[in-house]
Parts: structure tokens; sequence; C-alpha cells
């Protein structure tokens, strides 16, 4: 009924909180691409020759490259000239030492996004390393997290003092030729995190990155890289955001996982970066290459991603199970609204005995969103016994967006198990009107069945992040039904 | 005494289309009035614009409740002010347990109201007590609202949720269709229990079998959007026995434009 419609796109239009711009003095290069801007990047952070090697080789493999066509997202064409790849905040020579050292104006940044650096020092249980557009501005917790070994900093950090274990692993999960964004954020990388559990630890606190967007027309290329050591643990959270612009900004980050034997890595994601406005104006292009490497027995990554923000959104966290009785698990919520696009799922790729995945995949529609689950599960033939289970929900808000899946899966040994269950569901007009005749909202009545429905994800989150996800999908909603 | 609820010459439509037109009825609080009538006849429109569904659009006349209008208010303002309407067909909620569901409601009803709301333990006692009315199985409770119940199922679960939320005024939109005689008989008799001299019910029904249990103090009948006979109980046998048919060519009860109470009062 037309009438019913209307009220439901009222309920789609609440204001992006995390909009505002930090007024804070960058040292920014220019915009544009070639060789001395690559150079120039890694004579700003003081890099190793070979380091420089890599990055240089990358972006020569980068200009043979086409942009990808195959997702199910349409965007204006990215001019790759226009964009500036490296902007951070003046700061002293060396980088602030402590806290105290940290311009005020960021700690308030910070804050205001609702992560205190100041106070989460103080209250045991997380572990901040806070980047701002191009570098890494803050971590906390690194005494404590030394005591029993664990490397936790920023990127460029981790070049100058431990550069024989990033030599190590760099590039050896996601190839410098990969894919077209990966390859260019190995070219143009700036900062992101390193993450080091030696054998036989378990971190004693979640580790978090929060990365913040703040200057106009850059690009954020991050790198995180996390190695778990034998019987190390880890869980790892990160959430992103940025300031309210009608230019579109590019995201592209890679993030490599590497579990040895008996290692476990937990990555959860909250991603709210700028999602554009109603119209579809601005909003972050988020072209982001995150994969895993189960490489000892029983290994075990497992990935939850809550996706709401993003004008666009291409990425696909997954797991390579290369050890035996490796486990990989993908648990994922993605909401669009408004003008979003989401092309998202995860590649489960089967190469040991007896490796095992989950792939739990929840996409919510809203307004003229447009949700793609997209994931491949692929069995090699030397995987005796693999085990896949996959599951891809879809739910509609409205009758204006859409939700599609793709996937693929593919078996070379006739002893692996695989189960695949899909379902699309509308949240309908009379269910909106069974609430509010019990006396509640509409607002609220969404929020409840969205939440309903992404239960099972939500679970897998780290408490305090489960209550912020939940939060976070209701400001995604809102004003998606009325 | 003041009354609960005046309807006066109420026109409604749904999609362009009159269903109602002109209906009169004035509820006095403690009363259950009956409103009968053949299919298509305008019942069910009258119950959803009393509860404020989208879609159903009222073009002339008016709606007191409590003496205040009643179709200035949204929806879920009508509900937090005491107006129930048990579904003719419950929705189904998949992911929402009904217990939060009604936690939620409760809750919203009772903050509305000025009061203080519910702990977990408070509103789980609440619950087991509550859940006997209908005689409805715990288990029914803890399970997504109405997903994967049975007809007779979810027509219990709208009465247990009426005896949760506590209406002023609860319209009951054919909650016998489709139940077997037992379960009738549960329904039937859950909805007794509630009757009080602060609850006025309005209850839609096609057939006059449920008025042997829900014994109404009023009837009326409603025939192509106008109440064309009003009596009391002993109307519904005469319809039993003569069908809707007979009615069908009589003038409305009261005459066009008049929006004086017809129940005699």
């Amino acid at each position: 009924m037309a009438a019913d419609n209307s009220s439901l796109l009222e309920l789609t239009n609440r204001d992006y909180k995390a909009g505002f711009v930090t007024d804070i003095e960058s040292e920014t290069l220019p915009p544009g691409l070639n060789e001395d801007v690559v150079r120039a990047i890694s004579a700003r952070k003081g890099e190793p020759e070979w380091l420089l090697e890599w990055r240089l080789k990358s972006y020569r493999h980068w200009l043979t490259m086409k942009e990808p066509t195959w997702q199910n997202v349409h965007y204006p064409a990215i001019d790759y000239q226009s964009i500036v790849y490296y902007s951070a905040p003046k700061v002293k020579k060396d980088g602030p030492k402590s806290l105290e050292e940290v311009d005020p104006k960021l700690l308030e940044t910070y804050e205001k996004l609702g992560i205190p650096l100041r106070e989460r020092a103080k209250l045991a249980g997380v572990a901040v390393d806070a980047v701002f557009d191009s570098v890494s501005v803050a971590t906390t917790f690194r005494g404590k997290l030394a005591e029993v070994g664990i490397i936790f900093c920023s990127f460029s950090e981790a070049v100058r003092d431990h550069p024989d274990l990033v030599r190590k692993y760099l590039g050896t999960v996601v190839p410098y030729t990969d894919n077209y964004f990966a390859t260019l954020n190995s070219a143009v990388f700036s900062d992101g995190s390193f993450c080091y559990i030696p054998k036989g630890v378990r971190s004693p606190m979640e580790l978090s990155t929060y990365f913040r967007i703040n200057s106009a027309n850059t690009g954020q290329f991050e790198r995180t890289l996390i190695v778990a050591e034998e019987g190390a643990y880890v869980s790892y959270l990160e959430g992103c955001t940025a300031p309210i612009r009608d230019e579109n900004q590019l995201h592209a980050a890679v993030v490599e996982l590497v579990a040895l034997d008996d290692a476990e890595i937990k990555y959860s994601t909250v991603q709210n970066w700028y999602p554009g406005d109603k119209e579809g104006r601005g909003g972050i292009f988020n072209f982001v290459t995150k994969r895993g490497a189960c490489r000892g027995r029983n290994s075990k990554i497992s990935w939850t991603q809550v996706e709401t923000g993003s004008a666009i959104t291409w990425k696909y966290p997954s797991c390579i199970l290369q050890g035996d009785n490796s486990v990989g698990e993908f648990y994922s919520v993605a909401v669009t609204n408004n003008m979003q696009q989401a092309d998202t799922g995860t590649k489960m790729i089967h190469i040991g005995k007896n490796t095992k995945s989950t792939i739990v995949s929840k996409g919510i529609s809203a307004g003229k969103g447009q949700n793609t689950y997209r994931g491949m599960v692929r069995i090699l033939g030397k995987a005796e016994g693999a085990r896949n289970y996959s599951q891809c929900d879809s739910l509609l808000i409205g009758d204006e967006c859409g939700a599609h899946t793709f996937p693929y899966i593919e078996v070379h040994n006739s002893t692996a198990q695989m189960e695949h269950e899909a379902s699309t569901s509308k949240i309908g007009e009379d269910q909106i009107f069974y609430f509010q005749q019990r006396g509640i909202s509409a607002e609220e009545a969404v929020n409840m069945i969205v939440n309903g429905f992404c239960k099972v994800v939500f679970r897998e989150l780290p408490m305090e992040f489960a209550v912020e996800a939940q939060k976070l999908l209701g400001v995604s909603l809102e004003g998606s039904v009325g | 005494m003041n009354p609960l609820l005046e309807i006066k010459h109420l026109h409604a439509s749904v999609g362009g289309k009159e269903i109602l037109s002109g209906v009169d009825l004035t509820i006095a609080p403690g009363e259950v009035h009956a409103v009968m009538g053949p299919n298509g006849s305008g019942k069910s429109t009258l119950a959803y614009v009393l509860a404020g569904r989208p879609g159903y659009e009222v073009t002339r006349g008016e709606i007191l409740f409590r003496g205040r209008d009643l179709l200035a208010m949204s929806p879920e303002e009508r509900a937090r002010e005491g107006v129930f309407l048990a579904f003719q067909y419950p929705v189904e909620i998949p992911g929402v347990s009904n217990i939060y569901f009604l936690k939620a409601a409760v809750n919203a009803v009772r903050k509305h109201r000025g009061l203080p709301e519910y702990d977990a333990m408070e509103f789980l006692a609440l619950v087991k007590q509550r859940a006997k009315i209908v005689e409805i199985d715990e288990e029914l409770i803890k399970r997504p609202v109405n997903e994967g119940f049975s007809g007779g199922e979810k027509k219990r679960n709208e009465i247990f949720q009426m005896a949760m939320l506590e209406p002023v005024l609860a319209v009951l939109d054919e909650t016998d269709s489709g139940l077997d005689i037992d379960a009738l008989r549960i329904v039937a008799n859950g909805v007794n229990q509630l009757r009080s001299a602060e609850r006025s019910m309005i209850v839609v029904t096609h057939y006059q079998r449920l008025l042997n249990y829900i014994v109404p103090d009023f009837l009326h009948v409603l025939v192509d959007g106008r109440i064309v006979r009003e009596g009391g109980k002993e109307l519904a046998l005469e319809l039993e026995e003569k069908g809707y048919v007979w009615l069908e060519k009589e003038p409305p009860a009261v005459a066009a434009g008049s929006a004086a109470p017809v129940n005699g009062r």
C-alpha cells in the first residue's frame, strides 16, 4: 500500500554522529601518484631500502593492472591523481612518546568518538592504537603488553624496531600482486597496526585499532599485520569513522593475519566510515583486502564484521586453511541504507586435512541500499574430510532496496561435507504496525527485528563491542521505517 | 457515566474505496459490544481504524476516546492509552522472542502511564500468572513472536498479550476464526476472565457461536459499512437463524447524519 511505504521511508534518516572535522595542522603531500610520491612516503618514515624497493615493485605492478569491475557496485570513476596519499598531523620530530605528548586536539577527537584514550589507558581491558589519517598517533598499554612479550605498535614503529619480523611476514598472505587495491596499498601504505604474540602467550587484553580519516581529499591506506606464534591467542578489534564531506574518499587497506600451530586470532571490525548523504553525495569508498593464513595445525582464525558505514564497501575477509584441522570463521552483518552499496563476503580455501569453516552472513538493506553477499568455498584435492557450513540471510526494509547473493562452491575432494542455507525476508508494514499496536514505536520495532536478525553475529563480538554495534545498527537504520 | 468511546458518523476508505459509510457507536466503561456482519461489511476496517492502521483513511466523522480525539493519536499512542487490538491474522516476527517483545510493550505502556518499568523478576512473575488465563504453554512465550505457531496458538497469544497489557478498550477481530471448539472455549474463557467494570470490549465476529461464550451487552449488525440493526444478545440468535440476507435490504438503524448515541442510553 502506497501510504504504508511513505511511512516506511521516514525512519531511515538519522544523522551521522562521527561526522565532525578536527581542526589540526597537517603535513600533507600534494595530490597525485608517481614514483616520487612513493619515495617521499618511504623517506618520511625513514624506511629501510628493502621496503622502498617493495613499494616501488608494487607501484610498478599496479601500473599494469586494471581496476576490477566484476563487483556488484556502481560508482563514479576514481581519479587516482587527485588523491592525497599522505597526510599527518604535525608533531615533534620523533612523534609522541607517551599520551602526555599527544596533541590535546587529537585526544579530544577520540574522546568525542567515544574512545577516550586517556581513560582507556587507566581502565584495564583494551589497548588502543589510534590511527589519524596516515599515521598512528598513540598506542596505549604498550608497557603492560611488553611484559608478556607482546609487541603492539604502529606499523611504522614495527618497521623501525622489528624489521626482521615485518620482513618475514609482510606480503606473505596478501602478496603485492594480489589485486588492484591491495597492490596500490602496498605502494603507498602509510601506517597501521602491528601485533606479534609470541609462542604460548594469550593476550591479557583485547587489542584494538581505531582508524580516523580527517583531512579532505585524502586516501587512507593502512596496513595491519598480526602474527600469532604457536599456541598464542589474541582478540583484536578495529573501528573506523570519518567526517562528513561532499567528496568521496578512498580507503584501501590491507590486513594480513598469520596463525601458526594451535594459535588463534579473533578479528572483529565495526566499520562506520561516513556513508554519504541520502542522495548519495560523499562517503567513503571502502576497498579492503583482509586475509588470514591458518599456517599451523589446529590453528583458528575468526573474522567478525559489522559493516554499517561507507558509500561503497568491497571486502572479503578470507581464510586460507593450510594447516591440518585448522578452522576458519566469518560472521558478518552488513547494512546498506539510503544510497549505500556493499559487496562483501568471504573466501574459505581448504588446503589441509579436516579443515573446517563456518560462514554466517546477515545483510540488511534499507532505503535504496544494495547489499551483495559474495562468497567462495574451495575444497582442494588434498583436503580430506573438509567441512563447511554457510548461511546467508538477507533482510529488506522497504521496497526500493536490493539483496543479492553470489555463493561459489568448488569441491575437489569427494569426502567434503558442504552445507549451504540462505533466506530472504522483509520487514513488512504489518509487522511494524503489530509492534505499534502494542505500544512500541516503529523505530524501536525495526531495532528489535534487526537485532534479532543479527543476534548470532553479535554473539561473536567481544562484549563491549557488541553493545556498541547494536547501538550503531540502530543509528544506521534510523529513518528506515516509520 | 461518561462514555469510554464515541464513534460519530464515521466514514473510512481503503485505497480510495469507501468501506465505512457513517458508523455511530457509543460504548460505556465495562460494556461488551459485539459487531457482526457478513464478509466485506467493514468489521475489520472498523477495528483497524480504531487502532490507527496506516492506509485506513478516515474521510468524515470523529472518534472520541475518553473525550479525546483518538484519530489525532499515533497507533502506539493509542495502544499506550489503552486501546488493544487482537488481530485476526497475527503476524510472525522472526528473531524477536515473545517475552522480549512483551516486556518492551508492557514497559512502554507503563512508562506512558507514569508507572515504573517492571524489572525482569517482576515481569516473569506477571507472565507466569497471566499465562494461566489462556492456558498458554510457557515454551511458546519464549519462542519468536507467533513464528511457527498454529492458528489457535496465535489467537491464544493475542489474548495472553491482552492480559499482559491490561487495556481499557479491547477490540477482538474475529478471534474465533480458525479455532476448533476446544480452543474456542479456552480463548473465550480467557476473555471472560478479563472482563471488568473498567474494561470495555468490541467483539467482532462473523458467527454467532462465539457469543455463546462471550455474551455481549449489546449487538450491532454491520452491513455495507453501516450499522443496520442493533439489539441485545438475542439478536445474535435471530441472525443465526435467518442469516444476514434479510438485513441487507433494511435501512440503517439510525438516520444518516445523526450523531446521537444509539444504544438507548
